[in-house]
């Protein structure tokens, strides 16, 4: 324990007064996971029902989407999306300005890779929520003419909404955690402006702490998030539950009601 | 008068095993027919074949003025894709065995979102007469009950609304009663008696002998995927002629 090199007053410096570069990184983390999440669901869904169609060309198109972006870890998607591409003279990515906001080649390449590779997992599990549905829905609808977009969109979706939102939770989760590897293409999110403090203090212990507190804040946010839609997309389960309790909340054995 | 309902030559099979055997049925305007058989006798397909929820092999099925599932062109007979076929299906009300009530929507959406999505009828107008229709069915304060909160009967009721808010030519059910406790057979009953009174053409699937005995027009007596006999209420379950339809209401009765 002689050799014990720890800076407390670092450490707790760094945890309640973050440099500004530290909290920029923050919300670059949240901002690039949102967006990667949002498109990730988009496409997700694009390639379930892609996975689900009539025609076996489509059918199978689907399943080969998932089969490559399922199969390739992240990080060398990653590095074939945006170096890989650069190095090989295919493309380079230009600065897109949208308003005030420029959004970097590395940031499209970043958000690029994780919505492609968010899409497949997203896909295989709308497919299993919509699989779900019990097959009398799907009868109903077209018993009322309903085409199937509009059954779809108005019956079987909304449904299936409640059964992905307990595993899109988790996916947000290792959305959030997995933008950590963008460092790796020089993006200064969370994880990258933590290095780049690390390289200009070697304090790697106290800062990779705060990283992790970081990470566990974000993710505890999410978990709270998550709570609060599951509990709005069960609504129709909800008045059984609380007539239930109402039921049973007047009838104790002291009061004479029955 | 043509029939509304016209049925050709109905094929289907599974595998080996045939489920429809050459069926051909007329049903007029107004009529109620109840269809009857041991299970497994190819009612329930029958009944999903007309609205094209099930296809069968062969034949044809008009309902009105549309061949179900297909379109006449210069004389050939060509399928239609599903959302062509939905639009006929407009027409056609089906009420299920299992309700199958959306459960993600309220009683009065049920209802309204059949003729709002489907017809672009106005919200407004569509939920007024929703509440009608509930009304009808004796459930106007269960407007804004969820399904999972509604018995059988209620839920089968909503199921009936449901399908009368699309203004059908023609009703299908599926076995309504079939999935229900014992006390709530009867008030689903009264409500399909109350529109079989009103004039509305009517195919029931049913077990409940009584209840075909009392509202039905013509009775349909299916075994093993074939029509065995056909007659008016009181002949089959007074003077059935074919031992096999006196073989079942024996057992039934």
């Amino acid at each position: 324990m002689g050799n014990l090199n720890l800076d407390i007053p670092f450490f707790f410096e760094y945890l309640f007064n973050p440099p500004d570069i530290l909290l920029y990184g923050v919300w670059l983390t949240i901002s690039i996971a949102f967006v990667a999440q949002t498109l990730g669901v988009i496409g997700g869904l694009f390639v379930a029902l892609l996975r689900m169609s009539q025609r076996w060309w489509l059918r199978e198109l689907g399943k080969l989407y998932i089969w490559i972006f399922r199969g390739v870890p992240l990080l060398v998607q990653l590095v074939i999306v945006y170096t890989g591409v650069a190095a090989a003279g295919l493309y380079k990515y230009p600065d897109i300005v949208i308003g005030p906001f420029t959004l970097s080649g590395p940031m499209q390449a970043a958000i690029l890779a994780l919505s492609l590779h968010e899409a497949a997992y997203m896909a295989e599990i709308f497919r299993a929520a919509i699989s779900s549905i019990d097959r009398g829905q799907f009868d109903a609808a077209r018993a009322v003419g309903m085409s199937p977009i509009t059954a779809m969109r108005w019956i079987i979706l909304p449904q299936a909404i409640r059964i992905v939102i307990p595993p899109l939770g988790n996916e947000f989760t290792l959305m959030i955690k997995g933008t950590s590897l963008l460092a790796i293409i020089g993006i200064r999110e969370l994880f990258g402006t933590i290095q780049q403090l690390n390289a200009a203090t070697f304090r790697t212990f106290e800062l990779f702490v705060i990283a992790a507190i970081w990470y566990l804040i974000l993710i505890t946010i999410m978990g709270f998030i998550q709570k609060y839609v599951e509990a709005y997309y069960s609504k129709h389960e909800l008045p059984a539950q609380q007539n239930f309790k109402k039921k049973y909340k007047s009838r104790n054995l002291l009061s004479n009601n029955r | 008068m043509s029939p509304l309902v016209k049925i050709e030559n109905l094929y289907k099979s599974f595998g080996n095993s045939d489920v429809l055997k050459d069926i051909s049925l007329e049903i007029k305007k107004g009529e109620v027919v109840c269809i009857i058989g041991p299970s497994g006798s190819g009612k329930t397909t029958l009944a999903r074949c007309i609205n094209f929820l099930d296809t069968c092999d062969s034949g044809k099925i008009t309902v009105g003025n549309d061949l179900i599932g297909f379109k006449e062109l210069n004389g050939k007979i060509k399928p239609l894709n599903e959302t062509k076929t939905s639009k006929q299906r407009r027409n056609i009300g089906m009420v299920f065995q299992k309700f199958n009530l959306f459960s993600h929507l309220n009683a009065l959406e049920n209802i309204t979102i059949g003729p709002t999505k489907v017809l672009g009828t106005n919200a407004k107008e569509s939920v007024d007469e929703a509440k009608d229709l509930l009304k009808r069915v004796g459930l106007e304060e269960k407007c804004y009950s969820y399904p999972s909160q509604l018995s059988g009967g209620q839920q089968q009721r909503v199921a009936i609304a449901r399908a009368l808010a699309m203004k059908p030519i023609l009703m299908l059910f599926d076995e309504p009663t079939s999935a229900l406790d014992p006390e709530t057979v009867g008030e689903v009953l009264e409500v399909m008696k109350e529109l079989a009174r009103g004039g509305m053409t009517m195919i029931i699937v049913t077990h409940e002998m009584g209840f075909a005995k009392e509202v039905a027009d013509k009775v349909v007596m299916m075994d093993h995927g074939q029509i065995v006999e056909i007659g008016s209420a009181e002949k089959i379950f007074s003077r059935a002629n074919n031992p096999r339809t006196k073989a079942f209401l024996e057992m039934m009765l």
